[in-house]
């Protein structure tokens, strides 16, 4: 097919328009891979010569930061077991059973909840942590980032058990399982998905937050790392950037494995119901 | 195995009536059909019997106990779902042991249990593949195995049929008749294909608008369809149902209507009163008691050739009466029919089948039960 000369343009135009913003994005991420490698990383991007793993070395020695990693797995191991737990018995319920208004009280949990974990309720929130003499312990920060991201969890977990049939359990209870065995026994294992794409989402949640572990905690040995990584910075304010080039890269490597193990082994697909 | 009892049973959700004031009886081993078109109730009724759905009113008896309240897994039932329900995380031999996994039997017995019951329906070399990697007939076998594998006092099927192909349907058909026939099952069994219920049921319970128009044999729902709905949803090509105006004529009944002259037809006290009251009768016909006739016959149906298919041993005649009204006949392949534009028929009076003005058929004098 031959192409006019004002298509010609406007396809020259374009595909060049979309390498520009390819590179764009890709920039930060080769900087990424490049930096902690490089004993003299700076802003812009530079093979490094030589190689070296120094910058690792210097941040393995930071107890402060190495303690921070320990402290975001908690807190996000805590939070996301919680949040797993509490939705899908919450959502399962909502799904289920016949309350008048249901869908109502998700979507009024839904708008809270942006509320709940935004910056606007930070001072009622510690308030109320410091009331309950909670301040500076994991469980406040677990306990915070839960109630947060409860809502929005329910909300996708819920509109995946509508899509379940409610035949698998029924089937269960007339065959003599009880409720409960039938929501182990059955729901639960075609609920997993759901469940586990909520892991994933509040996983990458908790890892990244700042705010909150900043204003709940007070002790160094209870920071994660997106407080830690602050210790990367000079005195002035500056930061040292091959150490926090090499931090963030061991930062975001929990998530990257996450990522792998969820597509793994479940390979973020559902199992749907049969059809003839 | 146990009887089931609907005493006055109504089912409401919000203001509308799913199920309308319902009683009857299943006796002990019993196969009966809950046949109808969709949404009269069928569903609705199995599912209270199972448990799954709870009486607005009334009172549901399995066998001496009544379980109106009772939870589904107390009520020692089997039901065979319309989606058939099969766990997808589960193999085969797991589906089919389930029951008998929360019975608390031991993982050697179940599976042993599951691997005969699954031999029987043919699917004892699938055992170890998941739902997903089998046939849909092979799905709907498995199921049935996991109603099958524990004993049970009653049985409900809730249209297990409807999701396979032609074929296959008739096949699991015939293999459900043969284990009625072995087990003595009870079973409560609803479809909205008259077919499977006149070859399945030992009665048949045809619902209208959450009601119990009929409840009887098949042969009887047949022969002395109740209702014209009744008529209308039994039978394929359905009856033929003609408005007539009715004369009494010396001893016998006469009927007309357009291209219609029937004139000896038995009187009976039901007829009489029926003309009293001045009001029209509907002349039912079913399409295989109609033969080829002639203008001159005793009894005569005529009209213009409408269509004409061939069906294998038989063909489907249907012609227009001059008010439009559609009869078909149900004749033998090698009975010519005459291709002209008009065609006779005619039919022996005994299978005249009448209806009052509502819809209701008036019974012949001392009518003997079929
Ligand atoms: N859970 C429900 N909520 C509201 N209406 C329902 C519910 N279940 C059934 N119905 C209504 O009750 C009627 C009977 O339904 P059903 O028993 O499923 O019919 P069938 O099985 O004969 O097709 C239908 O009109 C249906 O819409
Ligand atoms: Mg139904």
């Amino acid at each position: 097919m031959r192409l006019s000369f004002p298509q010609l343009l406007a396809r020259i135009g374009f595909s060049a328009l979309a390498a520009i913003i390819g590179i764009l994005f890709a920039l930060p991420l080769i900087w990424f891979i490049f930096a902690p490698f490089n004993a003299r990383a700076e802003l812009g991007i530079a093979i490094p010569d030589p190689w070296t793993l120094q910058n690792f070395l210097t941040v393995f020695g930071n107890g402060f930061a190495m303690r921070g990693l320990l402290n975001s797995l908690i807190q996000s191991v805590g939070g996301v077991i919680l949040v797993a737990a509490a939705a899908t018995l919450a959502a399962y319920a909502l799904s289920r059973s016949s309350i008048p208004g249901k869908s109502i009280v998700t979507y009024v949990l839904l708008l809270f909840s942006s509320v709940v974990s935004g910056t606007a309720a930070m001072v009622p929130i510690f308030l109320i942590v410091s009331s309950v003499g909670l301040m500076d312990t994991h469980i406040a920060v677990i306990l915070v980032f839960a109630g947060g991201l409860l809502p929005t969890a329910m909300f996708i977990l819920r509109d995946f058990i509508d899509g379940i049939p409610k035949t698998y359990e029924e089937s269960a209870m007339v065959a003599g399982a009880s409720p409960v065995q039938a929501f182990f026994d059955v729901a639960l294992p075609v609920i997993r998905p759901g469940i586990v794409v909520v892991v994933v989402w509040a996983f990458v949640n908790i890892w990244g937050s700042f705010l909150i572990p900043f204003i709940l905690l007070r002790s160094d040995d209870l920071m994660p790392s997106s407080v830690a990584i602050y210790s990367f910075y000079s005195e002035a304010g500056t930061p040292i950037v091959t150490l926090l080039a090499a931090y963030s890269l061991i930062y975001s490597l929990p998530v990257v494995a996450l990522y792998l193990f969820v597509s793994w082994k479940f390979g973020f697909r559902f199992f749907g119901g049969i059809k003839a | 195995m146990a009887s089931v009892e609907f005493q006055n049973v109504t089912k409401t959700f919000g203001t509308f009536n799913a199920v309308s004031d319902i009683s009857f009886k299943v006796a002990d081993g019993e196969f009966i059909c809950l046949l109808g078109p969709s949404g009269c109730g069928k569903t609705t009724s199995l599912r209270m019997i199972a448990g799954l759905e709870t009486p607005s009113s009334g009172k549901i008896m399995i066998g001496p106990d009544d379980v109106t309240h009772l939870h589904p897994k107390d009520r020692q039932i089997s039901m065979v779902f319309q989606d058939y329900a099969l766990y997808p995380h589960m193999n085969l031999a797991d589906n089919i042991a389930y029951p008998l996994k929360v019975r608390g039997e031991s993982v050697e017995k179940r599976h042993k249990r599951a691997k005969e019951v699954a031999d029987v329906l043919k699917i004892g070399d699938l055992l170890n593949r998941l739902p997903s990697q089998i046939s849909g007939g092979q799905q709907q076998r498995t199921s049935l195995a996991r109603a099958l594998v524990y004993p049970s006092r009653v049985y409900l099927f809730d249209e297990p049929l409807s999701n396979l192909d032609a074929k296959l349907r008739l096949e699991a058909r015939g293999f459900l008749n043969h284990l009625q026939r072995d087990m003595g099952m009870t079973a409560v069994y609803v479809t909205h294909d008259q077919a499977e219920a006149m070859a399945l049921a030992t009665r048949i319970a045809v619902m209208d608008r959450g009601r119990i128009v009929q409840f009887a044999p098949p042969i009887e729902i047949y022969r002395r369809p109740a209702t014209t709905f009744v008529a209308n949803f039994v039978g394929n090509p359905p009856m033929n149902m003609i408005p007539v105006e009715g004369t009494i004529e010396g001893e016998r009944l006469q009927l007309r209507a357009h291209g219609v002259l029937v004139r000896d037809l038995p009187i009976s006290s039901g007829i009489k009163a029926a003309l009293g009251k001045g009001a029209g009768l509907t002349l039912g016909v079913r399409p295989e008691h109609l033969s080829m006739g002639t203008i001159n016959d005793v009894n005569m149906v005529s009209g213009k050739l409408f269509a004409n298919e061939n069906m294998g041993p038989e063909k489907l005649v249907t012609f227009e009466r001059q008010d439009g009204g559609r009869v078909t006949a149900r004749i033998f392949t090698d009975d010519a029919v005459e291709t002209s534009e008009n065609v006779a028929f005619t039919f022996d009076g005994a299978h005249a089948t009448l209806f009052d003005a509502e819809g209701n058929r008036i019974p012949a004098d001392g009518e003997m039960p079929l």
